[in-house]
């Protein structure tokens, strides 16, 4: 039977969250920065789905369950911030909304 | 199978780049729709069937349709795309990219020999059902309670104050 080597998979879970912290780095737009943010979340279910495989449990796909709950309620609450934001600023610039009142 | 995640693989991390790296807004989503159906594919691969499905539904069915709307209420115009290209400058990148090759690195020296490897069965949704409802119990529990906080939360930032109190009650620089 074909088998997958379990760091292959990690490897690309790695490549993933890396990318996707360099878009949260870079970016300014706060969409961008959001959607690096669901990259990340992606690639850390990719290695729990990946440990999952490896020792044969449903526990992993319990725990990436948990982490759709996760990023489905942080972009439920996000998306609203950023339209507000974007609404009273006039800016989605990460530069420019980056000082708190006070 | 094998290949098949070798090939998904290849293509989601092709995605995931250019999402990082588009200045259009849409192009960005349009790709990262593609990194969420290549990554339900991986996980097919990987013996996860119930969750490739859950994948596309909750990511690229729900999140990405909630992301879709967004910037098409934003409406951000080719205005918005040159400025993406004033701020995309090559210095930019710079940076991030030497710390994150170092991150990187440091995970591909930790994933270099090759684990023991198991025969890949498909763990189907009966199996991820009895593990959810018996012993990851609370944590179900525990995520309804932060769905109806994030709704909550969702319904009170969604309320816009009006242009007049808002002018009243900030000062903007």
């Amino acid at each position: 039977m074909n088998t997958i080597p379990i760091n292959h998979a990690l490897i690309v879970a790695a490549v993933l969250f890396v990318l996707g912290a360099v878009g949260v780095m870079v970016r300014r737009n706060l969409i961008f920065v959001l959607m690096s943010l669901e990259i990340m979340l992606n690639a850390a279910g990719v290695a729990f789905i990946a440990a999952a495989y490896k020792w044969g449990q449903p526990d992993g796909q319990t725990m990436f369950i948990f982490i759709l709950v996760t990023a489905a309620s942080e972009v439920a609450v996000g998306l609203p911030l950023l339209l507000g934001i974007y609404h009273h600023y006039k800016t989605i610039d990460t530069d420019r909304v980056s000082l708190m009142k006070g | 199978m094998t290949v098949l995640f070798y090939i998904s693989s290849i293509v989601a991390i092709i995605a995931a780049a250019m999402v990082v790296t588009r200045v259009n807004a849409t192009h960005a989503l349009l790709y990262l729709v593609l990194l969420f159906l290549s990554i339900a594919s991986i996980f097919f691969t990987l013996g996860a069937p119930f969750v490739a499905v859950l994948q596309i539904v909750v990511y690229a069915g729900a999140i990405m349709v909630l992301f879709v709307f967004v910037v098409m209420m934003l409406n951000l115009g080719h205005e918005a795309e040159e400025r993406e290209r004033t701020w995309l400058r090559q210095g930019v990148w710079a940076l991030p990219m030497i710390l994150s090759a170092v991150l990187l690195g440091t995970f591909l020296y930790a994933l270099r020999t090759p684990q023991q490897e198991l025969a890949g069965i498909a763990i189907g949704p009966k199996l991820v059902g009895v593990s959810l409802f018996t012993t990851y119990f609370i944590g179900v529990e525990l995520a309804s309670i932060l769905l109806l906080a994030a709704l909550v939360a969702a319904f009170h930032f969604g309320i816009l104050p009006t242009r007049t109190e808002a002018s009243n009650e900030y000062h903007t620089d």
